[in-house]
């Protein structure tokens, strides 16, 4: 009899578990340290798409666990990718700010059975490691290729190229570079900083002697690009002509307040800015500063985290919470949606986000904050850095 | 030959930034011997303090920074009496595990009230925008810079050398028990350099802030950079400070100008060799 209780009980169990189950997805990023600040966007992003569609999809409750890798640690990142496949058994990884951390984990995907949503990390290359990554941000090369066109547009023909010396900023460089040529333009010079470099006024007078009449600049966001951006106020630079053209990173929203005026007249690229004017970025802005508790700290990562959500979500819906990474990202490829940053699709040969490309200008608004005005849109542009890498 | 101007000015500014905000930590390490790691998060704090005055109160430049160097040395003080009385004279790892610590605690502090995003000193009209030298353009703040790196260097060496503090503080360092049997009230003395050395971190802090912008991870991310010009002049010594810090700032900015593809290679060959020949550093005072 009790044996028949117990049995009647775990048949219960089981089969409660068997109609709602819980879906987990694993989100690995920076939450603390230097970078927490982004991390804290994939988060608001992920909130927020979780605030407005809800945590259930059918039966299945959807539960985002987070683990945090506080600077760029491929070892640490494919550890604690490997802890939540293995031990938390989740469907799903998401997130990654740092390239080389996604790269660490893509060896893993095939093997566990887990598709990959790239929610920041912006190298082309990483799409190409594993059939199972979708990446829902953008690549360096996408929102730095479209500058060299309205730089060729504005009638600059001598352009100087300055970025830090890492991976992110030579992809800069390269795409700058390759586009400005091909319309015909010329890079007189391309200078390749340290990391640590905190003085740029030696970088500026060498910009100035170099005779371009525009300078291109790369640099990872946050206290360099202060330094960077003042550098270019305060050596004349401004005054004389020389056009500031960047990719969107060094104006990110967050960075804009302090910057102030020195940043007013700067054009960047970019897919994304919270200035974006459209409803679906209204209620996005809306949800996510929120989410994140203090709105100036809202920045890019955020959308990233967004419509990566929007892909999990859809992954679920097609193979109805069951574990399949192939049928999960077959399901999402061509997928095509109205994104808060406008409309995006994933491309189905390269599993990148096809997006279009803002052209802004740092402007002040009626409230005295600093947005990025979005002044011209490149429609539908795909990741020109696959093409190049061939 | 302007190219020559050009590159010493730079050098100049950026030598006298690096002064400021180092020579706290000479005094620190050189004359009270305590290796005191958590130098760049007293920078810092002045720094934040400073931002919040002249951003959120509205006071005026040289207000900010009166208040940013008192503010520092009185939130030091509870740390001077609780923590650091215990590790003066210790061995260099138990000041160097503490040090670290506090300065960890300072980072999350600084994450959790003033948030991750970057923190501005508002500069005063006059010291805002570009003054033109004939031959190049530099920035105003730059100029106000070299002029406080001056009038420290100037100062410092003239309390420690000329006044009877200095000789009280000598004599302290060298040999604490003698001193203190010859009615130099030792604790007073290193509570009082403490202070100094405090007070002088968030002076440099908010001078340094144009270039070397105020965020949580200042505390750690340029403190490599403050050892290295202490152990290049050796610690404790001013005019050491001072040349290591105008030598490296050469150095550095003629790298930068140059050549800039080798990084920071001239920078640390040049520390390298100096450490090779001046074990002590420059000016290092022998044990």
């Amino acid at each position: 009899m009790k044996k028949l209780i117990l049995a009647a009980a775990a048949a219960v169990l089981l089969g409660g578990v068997a109609y709602a189950d819980v879906i987990k997805i694993g989100v690995v990023g920076p939450f603390s340290g230097p970078f927490a600040i982004q991390g804290k966007n994939f988060k608001a992003g992920i909130d927020a798409y979780i605030a407005t569609h809800g945590n259930k999809i059918g039966n299945d409750t959807i539960e985002v666990l987070y683990r945090d890798v506080p600077q760029a640690d491929p070892a640490q990142s494919k550890a604690l990718a490997q802890e939540l496949v293995v031990k938390e058994g989740v469907q799903y990884l998401a997130g990654f700010y740092f390239t080389p951390d996604a790269m660490a984990v893509t060896p893993l995907l095939q093997q566990a059975n887990v598709p990959l949503v790239v929610m920041n990390a912006a190298t082309s290359a990483i799409v190409t490691k594993s059939p199972y990554v979708v990446r829902t941000s953008f690549t360096t090369w996408q929102t730095s290729a479209p500058m060299a066109k309205i730089a060729r547009e504005r009638g600059i023909e001598k352009a100087i190229t300055v970025v830090s010396d890492y991976g992110p900023g030579v992809d800069a460089e390269n795409a700058f570079k390759t586009t400005f040529e091909k319309e015909g333009g010329k890079v007189v010079e391309s200078i390749r900083m340290p990391l640590s470099t905190n003085d740029f006024s030696p970088v500026m007078q060498r910009v100035r002697n170099s005779g371009a009449q525009a300078v291109f600049a790369f640099l990872p966001s946050g206290p360099t690009t202060l330094g960077f951006v003042k550098a270019y106020n305060e050596n004349g630079l401004k005054e004389a002509g020389v056009q500031f053209l960047a990719p969107g990173d060094l104006t990110q929203e967050s960075d804009l307040p302090a910057l102030g005026d020195a940043a007013l007249g700067i054009l960047t690229t970019f897919h994304y800015a919270i200035a974006h004017d459209s409803p679906e970025n209204r209620a996005f802005v809306e949800a996510a500063r929120k989410a994140i508790g203090n709105p100036a700290e809202l920045s890019f990562p955020s959308v990233g985290a967004y419509d990566g959500m929007h892909v999990i979500y859809k992954m679920i819906e097609a193979t109805g919470g069951k574990q399949d990474a192939k049928k999960a990202v077959d399901a999402v490829k061509g997928l095509a949606w109205e994104s808060p940053r406008g409309p995006v699709s994933i491309d189905p040969e390269t599993r990148h986000i096809t997006q279009n490309i803002y052209l802004r200008e740092v402007a002040k608004g009626s409230d005295g904050a600093y947005y990025n005005k979005e002044i011209k849109t490149f429609e539908k542009q795909p990741d020109p850095g696959l093409a190049a890498a061939k | 030959m302007q190219v020559f101007f050009s590159i010493g000015v730079d050098a100049l500014a950026y030598g006298m930034v690096l002064f400021i905000i180092s020579i706290g930590l000479s005094v620190t390490m050189g004359l009270m011997r305590v290796v005191n790691l958590a130098h760049g998060a007293f920078a810092m704090i002045g720094g934040y303090i400073a931002s919040y005055a002249a951003r959120d109160l509205g006071l005026g430049y040289g207000f900010a920074i009166i208040l940013a160097v008192i503010g520092t040395i009185v939130i030091a003080i509870p740390l001077e009496r609780f923590l650091y009385r215990r590790i003066y004279g210790a061995p260099e790892l138990t000041q160097v595990l503490m040090t670290i610590g506090i300065t960890f605690c300072v980072i999350g502090l600084a994450n959790y009230v003033f948030g991750p995003t970057l923190k501005t000193i508002p500069l005063p009209a006059d010291l805002q925008g570009p003054v033109n030298l004939g031959f190049r353009t530099i920035a105003a703040h730059k100029l106000f810079a070299i002029a406080c790196g001056v009038a420290v260097a100037l100062g410092l060496w003239f309390l420690i050398e000329r006044t009877s503090f200095g000789v009280k503080l000598r004599a302290s360092v060298d040999n604490t028990a003698m001193a203190a049997s010859l009615g130099v009230r030792t604790r007073i003395v290193y509570a009082a350099s403490f202070a100094l050395a405090v007070g002088l971190a968030a002076f440099g802090g908010v001078i340094g802030a144009e270039l070397l912008p105020v965020e949580p991870y200042y505390a750690l991310r340029y403190m490599v950079t403050f050892l290295v010009v202490v152990s290049v002049g050796g610690a404790g010594s001013i005019p050491g400070a001072l040349i290591a810090c105008l030598l490296l700032g050469a150095i550095d900015t003629t790298g930068r100008y140059l050549v800039p593809e080798y990084g920071e290679f001239f920078f640390y060959l040049a520390v390298i060799a100096i450490v090779w020949v001046f074990p002590r550093g420059l000016l290092g005072r022998a044990k």
